[in-house]
């Protein structure tokens, strides 16, 4: 039977439960895939801290800052893009320091599971020289936590906890540490050549900032997070960082090879314990010693063990054998290390199947809204105008030709602005979601109407932060908790920036939605469209039921019009009489939004008669 | 032996994460060491799912090609997709009510036979089982327990107790749904059973 303090639990609540438990007195976030679930379950556990959704991770981190500054442990939770927004109150924060414990939470992504990009912020630890850690497990995460804290104040520098996306949405039997929750007076204590950074100031931290590295690495070297197993006479040694860890231990049991292993989990990385492994495999009389670096991405300890290695007898391998880019697993690893290893290894081959699978993408849901704005965005705009387009579920408008770009958050107002002022003549039409607008949207907007860019800006506004697990944000008039606060108007937003056209509309009315588009599209200058309807699933979770569609099998004429919309719930049936028309049929995953109704051109699809 | 890789598979909002769930607690409470991993994000919006369960793991939570124990596939096309994770001794217990994904609803692709797909996963394991959960589902009292059902005809083959598994399911479903769930999960397990037999 299991210990009463162990459960099976998710990663991201268990990290949750650790900060809880470090009694942190501030967590603010922004939501991203995979790190959202963190501030939604400290928030289900009703903390007596400040809890919040910032509205961007910028935002969030200097909320953050602000809190440690004034003595109190804060933490800030975003993904690893999340990192580049919050990128510049972070590279001054390595100077300035932090009084109470500050963890910064980036949530990384390799294999781009849910993200535009799959970068390792590890590279940013090493930029700003904050020190991060790397943990290989849903358990170490979670155990990090207070240790992260406790560091964070004793050294006075901020701490970058890096979790994954297979520990953050892992699941696992994890005992919640014992906590001793510090003695602390909160007050904001005035420390002008710390927090104020002017020049002379800034130069003075510099230096400051260089001075810790070396103990900060002694310190992080001995923890352990790091274990160093040599075995004797091995010609091979064998490193591996993070979540790498767990399946080069995997592949070194399954291949029964004799190595010396080193697992590293802390930036800067153990100099003294790669030092030792160097050594273990860089003695051997009359050859070379192998060592093999396996890492997720970019080649971080790989780096450093080079340029440890001087003039030893070893052979450092790394990107050589294992790839830089994507996720790895055990198969790649046992590969890399057989061949290393100079092993017979015969790697798993795929076997093809004799049935052709079709591909299952992700899909915008039955009653989507997006998927209604977007029919009518396009019958207004036409197929040959440009369609700038953000993040979020609409980014799957790529199906409906409605999103020809898709970079980072708040990019669709910028780059649809830069497309006219090159001198496209099409007219331009970008879609950016109520989240991403308030995010990072505004300044873009602000811009474009600044500098007279004659752009249609859609704000998708289905009332959450539909992607990531549907978060309030400030347009919902909710904060993190589900209590009631401030709610943002969109209007108001778009009118202050100076935008003279705005027109909203409900996108479940095609008729009028394809109207405001085209009053939209013919207004000189930047024109805004807040397109708005509750998204589905919250609509549902809310209890709100609509009737349900039907296709009138005498009147359809089988010009699947309906089925380009493109709704999941919507399939078409092909005659099996030689030269008859087939017929479209509504399934039962039909919410009732009776767009399709509108879109059928002979009144052929009706609603469910009681 | 209380090793066991589990890869679950199948459309988002079908209830994957319930699947894994029912198992990931049944073996914690009874004190065996697991990882997961589950699908969150975009992916989850009608798309392929995954999760990967591992009992008595002390390692990661991805199971390496070709190892799994078991495929269970909510749906038929998606235990196919994962069929390179089983191991060539392995079970498979796959629904067989088919859903189909955009691409075929517009005509794009074709969907499969399902016995063309049932013919490929039996040459790829020692035992199928197949069932038609939804309809189980409904006769158990509700069609959103296919998934119990499922899971409840996994269980012949997982080194767990029954009992345990119960306790899970009625622990993870809604509390006014705990005696439908178990009816699922019992008549899944009773259908296995035969199939077996």
């Amino acid at each position: 039977m299991p210990k009463s303090n162990i459960r099976y639990q998710f990663g991201n609540h268990a990290i949750a439960q650790a900060l809880y438990d470090s009694g942190v007195d501030l967590v603010s976030g922004y939501p991203g895939t995979p790190s959202s679930e963190i501030i939604e379950a400290l928030a289900r556990l009703k903390p007596d801290c400040h809890v919040e959704w910032s509205v961007n991770e910028k935002v969030a981190l200097e909320v953050a800052i602000g809190a440690s500054w004034s003595g109190g442990r804060s933490a800030a939770t975003m993904k690893h893009v999340g990192l580049n927004v919050a990128s510049d109150p972070f590279m001054t924060l390595a100077y300035a320091g932090v009084k109470g414990g500050l963890v910064i939470i980036s949530a990384d992504d390799p294999g781009c599971h849910s993200s535009q990009n799959e970068q390792d912020n590890r590279r940013y630890a090493q930029f700003a020289r904050i020190p991060c850690l790397d943990p290989a497990t849903p358990q170490e995460a979670c155990d990090m936590v207070s240790y992260a804290f406790n560091f964070s104040e004793k050294y006075e520098m901020p701490v970058i906890l890096r979790p994954t996306t297979r520990v953050c949405h892992g699941k696992s039997d994890i005992t919640i540490p014992e906590t001793e929750k510090p003695g602390k007076k909160i007050g904001f204590e005035k420390r002008p050549q710390q927090w104020v950074m002017l020049p002379a100031h800034a130069r003075v931290r510099h230096k400051v900032l260089m001075e810790k590295q070396d103990i900060m690495a002694e310190a992080l070297g001995s923890s352990k997070w790091n274990q160093l197993d040599i075995i004797k006479g091995a010609e091979l040694g064998i490193i591996a960082s993070g979540v790498a860890s767990v399946y080069t231990r995997e592949a070194i049991e399954r291949l029964g090879i004799k190595a010396s292993f080193l697992k590293i989990s802390t930036y800067p990385v153990p100099f003294n314990l790669i030092e030792q492994l160097l050594d273990s495999v860089g003695q051997l009389p009359d050859q070379v010693g192998q060592v093999l670096v396996i890492e997720e991405l970019e080649p971080v300890v790989e780096e450093a063990v080079i340029s440890i290695s001087g003039t030893r007898n070893v052979d450092v391998h790394g990107k050589d054998m294992v790839p830089r880019n994507g996720e790895l697993n055990v198969s790649i690893v046992e590969a890399a290390i057989s061949k290393v290893a100079g092993l017979d290894h015969i790697p798993h081959v795929p076997e093809g199947l004799s049935v052709e699978l079709p591909n299952r993408p992700p899909v915008m849901c039955p009653g989507c809204p997006h998927r209604a704005t977007y029919y009518a965005m396009k019958k207004a705009f036409g197929n040959s105008a440009v369609f700038p387009g953000d993040i979020g579920c609409y980014t799957l408008g790529v199906q409906m030709g409605t999103m020809d770009t898709c970079l980072c958050m708040g990019a669709s107002i910028t780059t649809a602005s830069g497309i006219y002022h090159a001198g496209e003549t099409e007219p331009i039409c970008c879609s950016i979601g109520d989240s991403t607008f308030l995010h990072t949207g505004i300044p873009g907007l602000l811009n474009a109407v600044y500098n007279g860019a004659d752009i249609t800006v859609t704000i998708l506004d289905n009332r959450t932060t539909a992607m990531t697990g549907h978060q309030p944000n400030p347009g919902t008039g909710l904060n993190v908790l589900g209590d009631a606060t401030f709610m943002a108007s969109l209007e108001d937003i778009s009118k202050s920036c100076g935008v003279e056209f705005v027109g909203a509309t409900d996108p479940f009315n095609v008729k009028k939605t394809i109207e405001v588009f085209k009053q939209a599209r013919e207004h000189k200058g930047t024109a805004v469209v807040i397109s708005r309807q509750e998204c589905i699933i919250t609509a549902r979770r809310r209890g709100i039921r609509l009737t349900p569609f039907t296709v009138d099998p005498d009147e359809c004429q089988g010009c699947k019009a309906c089925i380009r919309f493109g709704c999941p719930a919507s399939s078409f049936i092909e005659s099996t009489e030689e030269g008859q028309k087939g017929k479209a049929v509504i399934g039962e995953l039909c919410v009732g939004c009776g767009v399709c109704a509108q879109v059928c051109p002979f009144d052929a699809i009706k609603e469910v008669s009681k | 032996m209380t090793e066991f890789d589990l890869v679950i598979v199948g459309v988002g909002g079908q209830g994957t994460i319930l699947a894994s769930d029912i198992v990931g607690m049944a073996a914690v409470n009874e004190g065996l060491p697991v990882q997961a991993s589950e699908t969150h994000g975009m992916a989850q919006r009608g798309g392929s799912v995954i999760n990967h369960v591992r009992l008595d793991c002390r390692y990661g939570s991805l199971i390496p090609a070709g190892r799994a124990d078991a495929v269970l596939g909510l749906e038929p096309a998606e235990g196919l997709r994962a069929i390179d994770f089983l191991s060539r001794d392995g079970v498979v217990v796959v629904n067989t009510n088919p859903i189909f994904p955009i691409t075929v609803l517009s005509g794009a692709s074709v969907y499969p036979e399902v016995d063309a797909m049932l013919g490929e996963l039996k040459g790829r394991c020692k035992h199928l089982v197949p069932l038609d959960a939804d309809k189980i589902a409904i006769e158990a009292g509700h069609p959103l327990t296919a998934n119990v059902v499922l899971i409840g005809a996994l269980s012949n083959f997982l080194p767990l107790d029954v009992g345990s598994l119960e306790e899970s399911v009625s622990n993870l479903v809604p509390p006014k749904t705990v005696e439908v769930n178990l009816k699922a999960f019992r008549l899944g397990r009773e259908t296995s059973l035969q199939a077996i037999e």
